[in-house]
């Protein structure tokens, strides 16, 4: 082991000493995403496997390597390893070796995170030392037509000058607003380019903060960069991960672990593409969706459609954005919508409408089918009048005649919707069944997802013996999976259908109402309000519709004249609102004494005879509330707030609790008791104690008569 | 052009005494022999902005600062002095005086600028986006800035010397924040709208607000009125305006609103998807505000504009005695175009009828008011001496700003120092950055440094 580190120590300093050109140039590809936004299509495939435009997506990856002068690559493999190097060795890759391309696949099947691949990586390094130097490190759904060779070497030069500088992370000026993947916000220095805040955001709204030491020197903000998450990493990185074992993701963990933790100075730098490049990462069916449309639209020129890059089969490019396999057979009544794309052996009906959608090789589509802004792969079949919008719809799937997708479908392989079914909006549907062991969304993001596939794999031969369980109509097959609650409201936003549009204005309020909130409640200082304090308002809000509520039933109960009748309501609100009797009694005396205060009365007097009356009628319910000396307490509390805020109740405090006293409402106990608990507060807390001094006093006088009496 | 221009001349500067007094409120400080108002009205009127109202804290003051204007410049300018209560801070001396103001956009200049950069400018650009306000930036001093921190000098609670953080668009058009260095603690909180909005912001700490500002009359108004708590323009109406700028409640102007109301009424049913649309595809455009607005149909936007004086301009604000010492000399000194005079061929104003001793030498870089008389083999170097001044002989001045009528007698050394109007120096006194009040009578043969000269 020791000697192996001093060969890799040799190595490195024989390679400084080099000519560092003379390096090879390395890439890792992740053929993995360890993420699962891709379920359940990607249960059954590894997501690098699947088609864009036609094309596996680890081929485009592959061939823009390739073209920017990479001379060897490690694909790195873990769910459905076995898979992803078949298809390489069958592919191009390894049959057409190029000389100056070297494909290598690394294979462990246990990591579950970017963090566990490149330890694993640094590991195998230890023995093997396939990473010499610096490595371009992508991710194997990445599309781009980028040069990478001058972006190294911008980097080795800056390397070179400032040992520190150890990745170089690619950013692109975002065209759109893509939803999809949650926006950026970044702090860079605009003269040196080094990254100095990196927040992925989860909400748009609030405040970024950024940390005082930054401003010294102009800071660009950024909200409008999209992360390519192509990064050219020094040696370093590696290391990095091994000592940081607990690094997973590469940029919540890594990223923000060096710029917030400032571990021994390491600094990262951005690097900003031209717009005339292309780069994108799909991360998610919107991604997925907006990628295919920006190669049917030709921006990845030369990875588009009509040109083989990658042993797969040129399609002709006809007018208006039309891609068709020259032996696609189509009726000439079918109506092809501009930005389309045909394959291989596909037939297509009489008076079909077909537009904005990708139709892979060797699909069958029936006569009056619509099919419009959808992905559908290989070996389809769509019977005669079934209307597809914005769905994903996997290879092997049969749709039966008048069965409707609603858009935001997707169909994972061999799922057979059934004669005139209506798939609902958003819906995913697998032959799988959903696994029901996701402990978290933690461990939902980051479980392999080749665990739980071998039992699941088997379910399917269960599933298709017993049909009977399809969810899709009467001659379908495949379970449509539940959306996780709290995910629901996100499908949307990462689904290949448009945004609708009443989402967008609710994203749209949701900043404006931030504002509006912003405005009233951030003091000066900008100090926002710790957590407590919001949960404290919460409940305190509760309370006040409970009042609220128990105030306006307490209203209507009264023209009812009858006790029990009331009780009940108020009980009802009670365990509605799952209050403490205290609380009721507080809230029933509240209603009484607002009810006396807006009976008509002229002077004090008269409302002290209101209030009397209210409440020598409905003690019983009172009572009913106030059983225990503590709970009178509360009432007592709650009715001097009461008098803090109305002018007219205050002079009549002590009178009314006497009454309240009188009447057995509450107890001599009590008024003692709360008359201690006060007796230790501020001055100004003291007015109402001050005002029944008097009856304390009696009330002790009282009571230590008794005491007499009784000894 | 429809613009008023409102000139806050502040009162008495607790950060400029001794050398403001009862007597010369700061406004009427000399710098070069004229008062620092001067500079500004000039600058004013380069830019053809003659319709002028000059605030002055305390009644006393404005009677000072309208007597001086009024044998200065009537024939050229059309001056008002209004006076208002001492110690209201900036928005409360816009409040007091809110009645005069008429015209569609207001230009607020503090009264104690030595500059070069044209106001005009800054109209101009406030014109051209319809901004509801207009923010003049110029570079900070790289020496570190002499900031007072209040507006016009007289909030002082704050603490001196403390940076500006801007943060501007990509196109620096707009001004998305503003803070005060001092007062962000330990980090900047930048509102994630106003950033999504404008996609770039960059923050930078190198510019310095100049208290030049432009702003809509009907804006400004509705802030003061609104917010009567707001007492400087700088720390509360306009980081407010800022903050709120995707979010206005403040209507630029009732026929404006009115029909911009009926125009959106109509239009944003159709155009809401046209702009929706707009903002998915592009969300930096430089009308940010308009995208916006139209997005959010209900909500109005205001625009917050900066004009960025360029770095080979002069700016100087007149806060502090060390910024009095440094406007004195560049005045007459690298920045002599300010100054107005003509120098001579020594790089220096000796006034015809000062009187000179023989081998007495006055360097470069000084300037010697009218009717002064200097003794015999005296040295001036890189000062301002004002009029009818005597000077003794053998006095050495250096780097200092002697007043008028002061009295310097024989032997005296004067290093970095200000002596103020009829001040008098008894024989061999050696000063080095002192300040000598008005009317201070410093005893013959006394050797000082760092020290302030005032009666009480």
């Amino acid at each position: 082991m020791g000697a192996q580190k001093k060969v890799a120590a040799a190595s490195r300093v024989r390679e400084d000493s080099e000519d560092l050109s003379r390096q090879r140039l390395q890439a890792i590809v992740l053929a993995d995403s360890f993420t699962t936004q891709f379920r359940p299509i990607t249960l059954e495939r590894p997501k690098v496997l699947l088609p864009l435009v036609n094309i596996p997506m680890i081929d485009y990856t592959l061939a823009w390597l390739e073209s920017a002068g990479i001379e060897e690559i490690f694909v790195f493999c873990c769910a459905h390893s076995s898979q992803v190097i078949d298809y390489l060795e069958k592919s191009e890759w390894y049959s057409r070796p190029n000389p100056n391309l070297l494909v290598r696949t690394i294979v462990s099947p246990k990591s579950t995170s970017v963090g566990d691949a490149l330890r694993y990586i640094y590991e195998q390094q230890t023995e093997t030392s396939q990473i010499q130097g610096d490595f371009v490190l992508v991710s194997g759904d990445t599309v781009s037509n980028m040069p990478l060779a001058d972006l190294i070497q911008e980097h080795r030069d800056r390397k070179k000058k400032d040992e520190k500088a150890i990745m170089t992370m690619v950013i692109k000026k975002q065209s759109r607003l893509g939803l999809g993947s949650d926006k950026i916000f970044m702090a860079v220095d605009p003269l040196t380019k080094q990254l100095l805040h990196y927040e992925e955001d989860i909400a748009r709204i609030g405040d970024l903060c950024l940390d005082k030491s930054l401003l010294d020197s102009t800071v660009l903000v950024c909200n409008d960069m999209q992360d390519c998450y192509i990064d050219i990493c020094s040696s370093e990185v590696l290391s990095l991960f091994e000592d940081n074992f607990d690094y997973q993701h590469l940029r919540r963990h890594f990223v923000n672990g060096l710029l917030v933790d400032d571990i021994m100075g390491y600094k990262i730098f951005t690097h900003e593409i031209q717009s005339s490049f292309y780069a994108a990462r799909i991360d998610n069916l919107r991604s997925y969706d907006m990628v295919s449309k920006n190669i049917i639209q030709r921006w990845t020129y030369p990875y588009v459609p009509d040109i083989n890059f990658s042993g797969n089969r040129a399609l002709k490019l006809g007018r208006r954005g039309i891609y068709r396999a020259s032996d696609a057979v189509q009726s000439r009544s079918a109506d092809i919508g501009a930005s389309t794309v045909i394959g291989y052996g596909t037939k297509i009906g009489n008076g079909g409408k077909i537009f904005n959608s990708v139709i892979g090789n060797g699909c069958c589509i029936g006569s009056n089918v619509v099919i419009q802004g959808s992905y559908i792969w290989n070996n389809v079949t769509i019977e005669d009048g079934c209307e597809i919008r914005n769905a994903i719809v996997c290879d092997g799937v049969k749709i039966r005649a008048g069965a409707v997708l609603q858009p935001g479908v997707v169909l994972s392989f061999n799922v057979v919707v059934g004669r005139d079914f209506v798939v609902p909006a958003y819906s995913k549907v697998s032959l799988l069944q959903q696994p029901t062991t996701e402990d978290s969304d933690e461990e939902m993001e980051y479980a392999g997802s080749s665990s739980g596939t071998a039992d699941l794999l088997s379910g399917v031969n269960n599933l298709q013996l017993e049909s009977k369980a399809s969810e899709l109509g009467p001659d379908g097959t495949g379970y449509i999976w539940k959306v996780c609650d709290n995910a629901h409201d996100e499908e949307w936003k990462h689904s290949v259908v448009p945004i609708p549009m009443d989402k967008l204005a609710d994203i749209t309020r949701a900043m404006d109402d931030d504002d509006i909130e912003d405005e009233s409640v951030v003091p000066p200082s900008g100090e926002l309000k710790s957590d407590t304090d919001s949960i404290n308002t919460d409940a305190n809000d509760d309370y006040g519709y409970f009042e609220r509520e128990v105030e306006e039933t307490f209203l209507m109960a009264i023209i009812k004249d009858d006790v029990d009748h009331v009780i009940r309501l108020i009980n009802s609100r009670r365990f509605a609102y799952n209050m403490a009797s205290a609380d009721c009694a507080g809230a029933v005396f509240y209603s009484m004494m607002r009810l006396a205060v807006n009976t008509p009365h002229n002077s004090a007097s008269e409302l002290y005879r209101n209030a009397t009356t209210i409440i020598t009628k409905w003690k019983g319910v009172l009572g009913f509330y106030l059983k225990q000396t503590d709970e009178q307490i509360e009432v007592i509390m709650k009715f001097e707030e009461m008098c803090e805020e109305s002018a007219e109740l205050g002079p009549l405090f002590a009178q009314i609790v006497h009454f309240l006293y009188e009447k057995d409402v509450v107890q001599e106990d009590a008024i003692l008791r709360w008359g201690e608990e006060k007796a230790g507060a501020d001055e100004s807390d003291k007015v109402y104690l001050k005002q029944c001094e008097a009856l304390i006093q009696w009330l002790k006088e009282a009571s230590e008569e008794e005491e007499e009496e009784d000894s | 052009m429809d613009f008023q221009v409102v000139i806050l001349a502040g009162g008495f500067s607790s950060y400029l005494v001794p050398l403001v007094s009862k007597e010369v409120p700061k406004a009427l400080l000399p710098v070069a022999n004229r008062p620092v108002l001067s500079y500004v009205l000039d600058l004013l009127e380069s830019s053809n902005l003659k319709d002028l109202i000059v605030v002055v804290e305390g009644e006393d003051a404005a009677l000072k600062v309208g007597g001086w204007i009024s044998s200065a410049c009537v024939d050229r300018l059309h001056v008002e002095v209004a006076a208002v209560a001492e110690n209201v801070g900036t928005a409360g001396a816009l409040r007091a005086i809110a009645h005069h103001l008429t015209a569609k956009d207001i230009l607020i200049v503090s009264g104690d600028i030595v500059s070069d950069i044209p106001p005009g400018a800054v109209a101009a650009t406030h014109r051209r986006h319809d901004a509801a306000v207009t923010v003049m930036l110029c570079a900070q001093p790289v020496s570190g800035p002499s900031e007072s921190g209040g507006s016009g000098g007289k909030d002082k609670t704050k603490k001196p010397a403390c940076d500006d953080i801007i943060g501007l668009d990509s196109l620096k058009q707009f001004l998305l924040y503003i803070a005060k260095g001092t007062e962000i603690k330990k980090d900047t909180r930048v509102k994630k709208s106003i950033l999504c909005a404008a996609g770039k912001m960059e923050i930078r700490s190198d510019l310095m607000d100049s208290h030049i500002y432009a702003f809509k009359r009907a804006v400004l108004q509705e802030v003061l009125d609104q917010k009567p708590a707001f007492r400087s323009l700088k720390q509360d109406v306009l980081p407010y305006l800022v903050r709120t700028q995707l979010r206005s409640d403040v209507f630029s102007d009732q026929s404006n609103v009115e029909e911009n109301g009926n125009g959106n009424g109509k239009n944003n049913m159709q155009n809401n998807e046209v702009v929706l649309s707009q903002i998915l595809s592009n969300a930096s455009m430089p009308s940010f505000h308009q995208v916006y607005e139209s997005g959010l149909g209900t909500r109005k936007t205001h625009k917050c504009c900066v004009y960025i004086a360029d770095e080979s301009k002069y700016f100087v604000r007149l806060n502090s005695i060390q910024a009095f010492m440094d406007v004195n000399r560049d005045v007459i000194g690298e920045s002599n175009h300010l100054s107005g005079y003509s120098f001579s061929a020594h790089h220096n104003i000796v006034h015809p009828s000062a009187e000179l001793g023989s081998k007495t030498t006055v360097g470069p870089h000084c300037m010697l008011g009218e009717g002064s008389q200097v003794g015999d083999k005296c040295s001036v170097k890189r000062s301002v001496i004002g009029r009818h001044c005597r000077i003794g002989s053998n006095v050495k001045i250096v780097n200092s700003v002697v007043m008028d009528h002061a009295t310097i007698g024989d032997g005296c050394s004067i290093q970095g120092s200000v002596i103020c109007s009829n001040a008098q120096l008894q024989e061999r006194v050696t000063l080095r950055d002192c300040q000598v009040e008005a009317g201070y009578v410093v005893c013959a043969g006394s050797e000082h440094k760092g020290e302030t000269f005032a009666r009480k």
